[in-house]
């Protein structure tokens, strides 16, 4: 819960690059820490390190409609907790953002009951339905300034259709997001990755070219309108490729990347638990492989966590039936900082990049992303290194509880955040 | 064993067990009087949340000879659609003091969710494309007791299935029984080719330890039982082979195709046919097919099964 207002010296901090310092948090900025007056709040943050607010490209709140598995509370909430301090809302709710006034209405409820700064993304096709634009630049002029449009949960399927929305946002810098997924490749029954484990599972797979070639259609239908592709949830090795490829080209496309790809592998759906059951699916090890060393050369420009809640009434089915998705916001610094810090293949500036600034440029979302600097916004998190704790789904502040990390132990880095200077999580 | 879900659970002195008890239990079925006194008091609750006839008649049968309240529960439809999970309606059965459920689910892995939810002990009765493991057992009790009217008992140490060659021949991507096959007979020492157009093969096949292959009429003279598989006709609209014609052509056990059998190979199939697609009506009437051989092995082999899950105050095998 947010705590404090008031001004507060946070002391002997460690920035991403080393230099220690204090920071000074005043008016829900940051402030020349000489200029604090004796008998401030003081919070000594030796050992600590003070990364800007993370920023999430990729969640899903669930309202309107499902405020049974996750509300703007809850879920911003669970983002504070994570370190967060801006989550970008997806358009699959009930009704489906694909109105000004939908996204207006998620927007003030950000405003009115988040613990973070809830930017709202806008449906690309009218309903989801991928037949439709959805209004585009009534969304992007409303209150709510939508700058980020995805059908995510599923694909614009039809290349026209997708080759007008590109076109079509440019008037006013507009990105689409696209969740890459060839569906007719898999057909309708897909839960897991095609693999060996999906056969002697016998569950049908999504192969990883069902990825693969829907960003490859899509970075080429970028550079055909020289729009912006943003690829939601990059989960193989094959699209990893197609995206070095396109860049290398200088099409512009950014990809992100979502902590459950980077640490967890199809062998987990070997039980059956739907937990496990996400889309994009698990993938095997040489993908997970793949999509990490993307993150750290940057082929994958950002962490999306694709916190997706679910009520366990959704879940308790057969694996094939069960709704797809995990939660993210809550472990996604831990993931990170376990796969890619811990291991030396990412320094701390390169976490903050994937993790702050770039999905902060994604979303065009100002005094986000910035550095720890007097006159930013007191946008931060204070981050113990060394912590660990072992995963309690039930603690989460989710109202939903299909973690996947249930259990396991990792990082426990996130000691405080800060919004707009005040405290919207403390340990 | 607290539950039977996967051949996979069944090692080679379990597996043995069970087909020899069902030899007994066979015996029963010869009786103008077949009921044993063994299950009297439990509680069986077979649900169907897809249909069976065979299946679930057999299982039906099996626990009744046994002595075994045997409720049959039809739930077909998926629990979405009734506005209740699988694990509520499993639930809510438990909690009447069932005994066992034999599960039979249209999804890959129904049987083994439900055994971690429910107190009772579970029967996987075919979940999906994964695992039938029943059908295996019956399947290697009918080829057992086939392999034994040939003669030439087995060496020492080995099992029945030793240097025997089982071609099982279809749409292998699509079927619980290959899997559940492959497993058993990994473990009783058959060795099984796998017969199927490659549309029609699981992802990862080559690694399931069986030799694999797209020409039947290459392997057919080489194997000791051929068993062919339920080719369903919606797979033509997947792609997956153009017409019954060129599947039968191709892949099916033809009259043409029962001459080039080898001497005293036995036909198997685990039902329903399609007779003239997958096989033939002069296959499937041979005096060396099995098919109803398998249907009356279903009843011992499940009344063993059951047996052997239920039939001890632990729960336990032996």
């Amino acid at each position: 819960m947010t705590t404090t207002s008031g001004p507060l010296l946070i002391t002997g901090a460690t920035l991403a690059d080393g230099t220690r310092t204090d920071l000074y948090l005043a008016e829900g900025r940051l402030a020349d820490p000489a200029s604090a007056p004796a008998g401030v709040e003081r919070l000594d943050a030796e050992g600590l390190l003070a990364l800007p607010g993370l920023v999430d490209p990729h969640t899903h709140l669930r309202q309107p409609g499902r405020e049974d598995a996750e509300t703007v509370a809850s879920g911003t909430a669970a983002a504070a907790r994570g370190g967060f301090t801006c989550v970008h809302a997806m358009a699959n709710t009930t009704p489906v953002t694909d109105t000004a006034e939908a996204a207006e209405y998620v927007a003030a409820l950000g405003e009115r009951e988040g613990h973070c700064e809830v930017r709202v993304v806008g449906a690309v096709t009218k309903g989801l339905d991928g037949e439709e634009l959805a209004e585009l630049g009534m969304m992007a002029d409303s209150a709510a300034g939508v700058r980020l449009f995805s059908d995510d949960g599923r694909c614009v399927g039809d290349s026209l259709l997708m080759r007008r929305a590109l076109t079509y946002v440019k008037a006013f810098d507009g990105v689409i997001a696209q969740h890459s997924q060839d569906v007719s490749l898999a057909g309708p029954g897909a839960c897991c990755h095609e693999s060996e484990w999906s056969g002697r599972l016998g569950l049908p797979g999504w192969p990883s070219q069902a990825e693969s070639i829907i960003i490859a259609r899509d970075v080429q239908l970028a550079e055909l309108t020289g729009s912006r592709i943003h690829v939601c949830h990059v989960s193989t090795a094959e699209g990893v490729d197609v995206i070095r490829w396109a860049k290398a080209r200088g099409i512009r496309v950014t990809a992100e990347v979502t902590p459950h790809h980077l640490l967890l592998d199809t062998p987990l759906v070997a039980g059956y638990d739907t937990t496990f059951k996400v889309n994009p699916p698990l993938r095997t090890s040489e993908h997970l492989e793949a999509v990490r060393e993307a993150l750290a050369d940057g082929t994958i420009d950002m962490v999306g966590t694709d916190h997706a809640p679910h009520a366990r009434q959704d879940k308790d089915h057969p694996f094939d039936v069960a709704l797809p998705g995990m939660l993210g916001l809550e472990q996604a610094l831990a993931v990170v900082m376990e796969v890619m810090v811990g291991t030396g293949r990412m320094d701390w500036p390169t976490l903050v990049e994937r993790m702050s600034a770039a999905p902060a440029r994604l979303g065009q979302v100002p005094g986000q992303g910035r550095p720890l600097a007097a006159g930013e916004p007191a946008n931060l998190v204070l981050v113990d290194p060394a912590a660990r704790a072992t995963v309690d789904a039930s603690a989460s502040r989710s109202r939903s509880r299909n973690n996947p990390y249930d259990g396991r132990d990792l990082p426990d880095p996130v000691v405080a955040t800060f919004w707009k200077g005040r405290r919207t999580y403390a340990r | 064993m607290r539950h039977l879900l996967s051949a996979a659970d069944l090692d080679l002195a379990t597996a043995t067990a069970v087909l020899d008890l069902a030899e007994e239990m066979q015996q029963v079925q010869s009786r103008p009087v077949k009921k044993l006194p063994a299950l009297r008091g439990r509680t069986i609750v077979n649900i169907f949340f897809e249909d069976s006839t065979r299946t679930r008649t057999s299982f039906e049968i099996a626990g009744k000879w046994l002595s075994a309240d045997t409720i049959n529960v039809s739930a077909k439809g998926s629990s979405v659609s009734k506005g209740e999970s699988l694990r509520d309606t499993m639930m809510t059965l438990d909690a009447m003091g069932v005994d066992a459920f034999v599960i039979r689910h249209s999804s890959s892995g129904a049987a083994a969710q439900v055994a971690g939810w429910v107190k009772a002990q579970v029967v996987n009765a075919g979940d999906g494309q994964h695992e039938h493991p029943t059908q295996a057992l019956l399947d290697a009790y009918a080829m057992r007791q086939h392999f034994r009217t040939l003669g030439a008992a087995p060496a020492p140490g080995a099992t029945e299935f030793a240097g025997k060659r089982i071609a099982i021949v279809g749409d292998l991507l699509h079927s619980r029984v290959v899997r559940s096959n492959v497993l058993l007979q990994r473990t009783l020492g058959g060795e099984v080719v796998l017969v199927a157009p490659p549309t029609l093969l699981p992802t990862g096949v080559e690694n399931w330890g069986c030799e694999v292959t797209g020409d039947l009429d290459a392997v057919l003279g080489t194997c000791d039982v051929v068993m062919m598989l339920r080719v369903q006709r919606e797979r033509m609209a997947g792609g997956y082979f153009p017409t019954e014609r060129e599947y039968s052509e191709r892949f099916g056990l033809t009259e043409e195709r029962l001459a080039a059998l080898k001497p005293g190979a036995a036909i198997c199939h685990p039902g329903p046919m399609n007779r003239g697609v997958e096989i033939s009506s002069a296959a499937a009437d041979a005096a060396n097919s099995l098919v109803l051989d398998q249907v009356a092995a279903g009843v011992a082999v499940r009344m063993s099964v059951l047996y052997h899950l239920l039939g001890s105050d632990e729960g336990a095998v032996h």
